[in-house]
């Protein structure tokens, strides 16, 4: 039972039909955190948006698999499943690069030049906001503010903070950080 | 835990703390957290060890003490007479303020010397003097305990009069009676538009929970609730995140207090998932509440129940809106939906709920124990109290302030902001983000509050205020909102959804050089559109910065259209 | 316990659960709506309906709103019809509301409301944005070009079918209608081909197959039957 579709919480019944068994369940761990949040909330619709942060945070994005895994664990339509996992900004479809830099937007960074930073990454990377360079090393995004105003202009790299950037040396920052972690 | 626990609890850890002379606490909000701050407290505490003080001093991370531009921030607070015990009426913090050194721009490499030099001279390369206006000015209510407590402590948080003012109202008063010390106080919501808080408990205390159709889900046993909007999404704007960083169990101590004055025994904390560290601070704030019996079931020996689970935002401005953020947290896209019903009478799934911001639940612990006189004695006659504001931009002192209602913008931006770098002059404020607008140096000695702030058409919003010099294109300014509001809009009602991308593009165009003053025209026609017709505050708010733009910066947009 | 108001200095008498709309309407008193539709429950997101309250600063939709005894209701101001030109100004800039090669020229709601408000041009640039066209499933197809995102297709096929095969996606401008996980309506498995959402659409967004010019007229009183059948057992037929 364990490795149907369904949840081993639950029983099967009441219309909730129980699929032939997937190994891609049974063989990443990563289903269980999922799993262990939606059991948090009884397997209810209100626990949605705790389930895909959950998702989200073990594989970097949301897949078509994924998200069907939770729509029939909470018995929710899959329309709606998809309405909210498309509704926020935190929830990406798309695979991300194996590093993450985050431009901050926020007012506060964008009037000390946060737009000529976002510039000054996209043409020295390659890549454009919102998608991933070719050798997929990088995912280049924005966001609204991180709250690190007094820091401004404020960037991130694989969650740390950097700040106080300027556009003449932002891109030779992340080349330096991305290649230290390949020698790694 | 009852009250004899509670204090036995707080004398212990204050009798702890009184046996080190030296107090260290290092700043570990977001900003200088970017900046290691967390090296910087090993580092202090090793250097302790190596030096053998670790029996006179104590290492202590803390939330935001506010000056973020000059941070990582350490600061020493020293007895002066290093004597064992502590006057029995004197708060730590009250000693502490006597001989408190701030030093500026920590490095762990700093840690050595700074440790050596306790107890003397302080070191003078870092020190940052005290008396500076941006200390002196400042009435701290709300952050009187960031940068004093230990966030990840309840024991700390106790120390320092933590939930007594919970186990006052549980075992003192009636609810009624907690709403009448709120409504006496003039608080009024903290979270933009000011509604007088103890109105709206008032509602939600009398609202009947059978009155409209409900829909709770199995295992929450509350047919009201208490929802904590932490959901600070205005760009430039960070007080809320310093406060749930910095003294998480004020906020929780503020919810319980209005979950006992409402009827309501589960309550909600939504938090953007842009604050990681907030979110782990409330988790554990939350867990130490419980173990001790300041929350969940029979709360200090008595019958009231309370449980508080967070809810995490996914990156959704319009969450912040009440009944978008319900939608949110049962399950669903963050649409917002027409008012009435409130949300005080038919809230998250449709019982009635009481939503307050983060500030303002955590005035209320300070309410209840000094009294609705005392506070009222703060601000002016219709904005009681202090306000909390992250003051960022062009000016030289960046961080958050807390000052009381009706201060003058110049004193912000002049003495505690310290003025505008660089030699530039100063040309406007905005406040408020994107609900809000500019406002220029005319208005400069203007009082600080929610009424003169609507005047000059502007608002209080949250408590973002961003300074502008001379070199800013005020309509870039607009045009930058627009684009925020217009990204953020949920799609929902047609004026928002279509009249931001319009009005967006006529201020791209106006940018470009290619609009014309019929353009502006149609501008102007849209802002009053979107304003009167769109159904949340998101909408009805999207226009203020341009609107404000307009007003005082005319000349700057006739400058750039050509007649048509 | 009736109410008694007044719209448009009318006097009216509404039952208490009543909203302004429906009293309006039992008093013969025509309010424009694009995003309500009989049978389905009201949402408040076009602001067509929005009406002047005395006493009140806001303007209110009727959609929503219950009437108050004492009530003074104004549905017809000029302030409120310039604001309702303006909206379906917006709507015909959104996407493309072609009229003269649309399926339900004709028979378009938009259309109607367009001529209702005296919409003799549009003041707004055209946003023309590219959008998918679904002709995958054997019987109906989707227009997204002409999609108002009105949402009653959304309510018909959720309240009424009880399949919620359709959802919104995304957000602001970027909308659109989906159905299940954003696949093609053909292969949909939640979908019973009922057909409700094709008569909840005020356009030509949503069509039946094989439909050419102003040949789409959709059914939308057959929503209002179903829900009074359904519900109340009565059968207006």
């Amino acid at each position: 039972m364990t490795n149907t579709l369904t949840p081993p919480g639950r029983p099967v019944g009441d219309g909730a039909v129980a699929v032939k068994p997937d190994d891609r369940l049974a063989a990443d761990k990563r289903y269980k955190i999922i799993e262990a949040t939606m059991r948090r909330y009884g397997y209810q619709g209100h626990g949605l948006i705790e389930a895909l942060h959950s998702a989200q945070e073990a594989f970097g994005y949301l897949d078509d698999f994924t998200l069907k895994y939770i729509t029939r664990a909470l018995r929710l339509p899959p329309s709606k499943v998809f309405g909210v996992a498309t509704f926020y900004n935190h929830f990406t479809l798309k695979p991300q690069g194996v590093h993450t830099c985050v431009v901050c937007l926020g007012t506060a960074c964008y009037i000390k030049g946060a737009r000529e930073v976002l510039s000054a990454i996209e043409s020295g990377h390659g890549v454009k906001a919102g998608g991933t360079t070719a050798d997929n090393q990088l995912s280049l995004l924005t966001a609204r503010c991180f709250g690190s105003c007094a820091l401004a202009p404020v960037i991130t790299f694989d969650g740390e903070t950097i700040g106080k950037v300027a556009p003449q040396t932002v891109a030779g920052q992340i080349a330096q950080r991305l290649a230290t972690s390949a020698l790694r | 835990m009852n009250l004899e626990e509670l204090n036995a609890t707080a004398t212990n850890e204050r009798l702890a703390q009184a046996k080190k002379n030296h107090h260290l606490h290092v700043c570990v909000g977001t900003a200088c957290q970017a900046l290691n701050s967390e090296q910087i407290a090993k580092a202090l505490q090793t250097a302790l060890r190596q030096q053998g003080r670790n029996g006179e001093a104590e290492v202590k991370c803390v939330g935001c003490p506010g000056l973020c531009s000059l941070g990582p921030l350490v600061e020493v607070a020293s007895r002066v007479n290093g004597g064992p015990t502590q006057p029995a009426n004197e708060s730590p913090a009250d000693a502490n303020h006597r001989t408190a050194v701030l030093y500026q721009f920590v490095k762990p490499e700093d840690a050595e010397e700074i440790i050596a030099h306790l107890g003397g001279e302080p070191v003078k390369r870092l020190e940052t003097p005290l008396d500076q206006p941006f200390f002196t000015r400042q009435t701290k209510v709300v952050l009187e305990n960031c940068g004093k407590v230990d966030p990840e402590r309840i024991e700390d948080y106790i120390a320092v009069g933590g939930y007594q003012a919970l186990l006052k109202v549980l075992t003192e008063m009636t609810p009624q009676q907690v709403i009448d010390e709120i409504t006496r106080s003039g608080l009024r919501g903290r979270g933009g538009a000011g509604f007088p808080t103890g109105l709206k408990w008032g509602t939600v205390a009398k609202a009947d929970p059978n009155r409209y159709p409900t829909n709770v889900p199995e295992g929450i046993q509350s047919r009201k609730f208490v929802i904590c909007n932490g959901d600070e999404g205005d760009p430039g704007a960070f007080m809320d995140r310093s406060v749930m960083e910095g003294d998480p169990h004020r906020i929780l101590e503020g919810m319980a207090i209005a979950a006992y004055a409402v009827g309501a025994n589960h309550g909600f904390i939504y938090v953007r998932a842009e604050y990681p560290l907030a979110v782990k601070r409330l988790r554990t704030a939350i867990r130490q509440a419980q173990r001790a019996g300041l929350l969940g079931n029979a709360i200090g020996g008595t019958a009231f129940s309370f449980n508080v689970e967070i809810r995490l935002g996914a990156g959704a401005f319009v969450c912040g809106e009440e009944t978008a953020l319900m939608a949110s947290i049962e399950g669903g896209r963050g649409t917002p939906r027409p008012r009435p019903p409130f949300p005080a009478e038919s809230g998250l799934w449709g019982c009635p709920t009481l939503i307050n911001n983060v500030e303002t639940l955590a005035n209320v612990p300070p309410i209840i124990l000094k009294g609705a006189e005392w506070f009222a004695g703060i601000g002016t006659e219709k904005s009681k109290g202090t306000k909390v504001f992250a003051l960022t931009g062009q000016v030289k002192n960046t961080g958050l302030i807390e000052v009381p209602m009706g201060i003058s913008l110049r004193e912000i931006v002049f003495d505690i902001g310290g003025g505008i770098p660089d030699g530039k002059e100063f040309k406007a404020v905005q406040t408020g983000g994107p609900s809000g607008g500019c406002i220029p140096a005319q208005f400069l000695d203007m009082p600080v509050d929610y009424e003169s702030l609507a005047k000059v058409g502007s608002i209080m919003g949250s408590g973002g205020m961003i300074v502008m010099d001379d070199s800013t294109d005020m309509i870039e300014v607009a045009r930058f909102f627009m684009e925020f509001c217009m990204d953020e809009s949920c799609g929902k009602c047609i004026p928002c959804r279509v009249g931001t991308v319009q009005m967006h593009r006529i201020l791209t165009k106006i940018q470009e050089g290619k609009a014309t003053t019929r353009d502006l025209q149609i501008l102007e026609g849209l802002c009053d559109l979107v304003k009167h017709t769109s159904l949340c505050g998101l909408g009805q708010s999207a226009p203020n910065p341009v609107i404000s733009t307009l007003r005082y910066f005319r000349d700057e947009y006739l400058s750039k259209v050509k007649p048509g | 316990m009736p109410r008694t108001l007044t719209i448009n200095g009318q006097e009216v008498s509404a039952g208490n659960e009543q909203t302004i709309l429906e009293a309006a309407r039992d008093a013969n008193i025509r309010i424009p709506t694009l995003c309500h539709l009989d049978g389905l429950t009201d949402v408040g997101a076009c602001r067509m309906c929005l009406v002047e309250v005395v006493g009140s600063n806001k303007l209110l939709p009727a959609c929503t709103t219950r009437v108050q005894e004492g009530m003074e209701v104004h549905t017809d101001t000029e302030r409120l019809r310039a604001y309702r030109r303006q909206i379906i100004e917006l709507l015909f800039a959104e996407r493309n509301h072609v009229c003269a090669v649309c399926v339900a020229n004709g028979h378009c709601e938009l259309q109607n409301l367009g001529i209702a408000v005296g919409m003799d041009h549009v003041r707004y640039d055209y946003l023309f944005p590219r959008l998918g066209v679904d002709l995958s499933h054997e019987r109906f197809g989707m227009d997204h070009n002409r999609c108002i995102l009105c949402t009653r297709c959304v309510r018909a096929c959720d309240q009424l079918e009880g399949a919620h095969t359709i959802d919104v996606l995304g957000r602001g401008a970027r909308s659109l209608i989906v159905r299940d996980m954003n696949i093609p309506w053909g292969e949909s498995t939640t979908c019973t081909s009922c057909g409700k959402c094709v008569m909840a659409c005020p356009t030509g967004a949503l069509f039946k197959q094989g439909s050419t010019v102003a040949e789409m007229v959709h059914d939308v009183e057959k929503l209002a039957f179903l829900r009074a059948a359904r519900e109340r057992k009565v059968w207006n037929v």
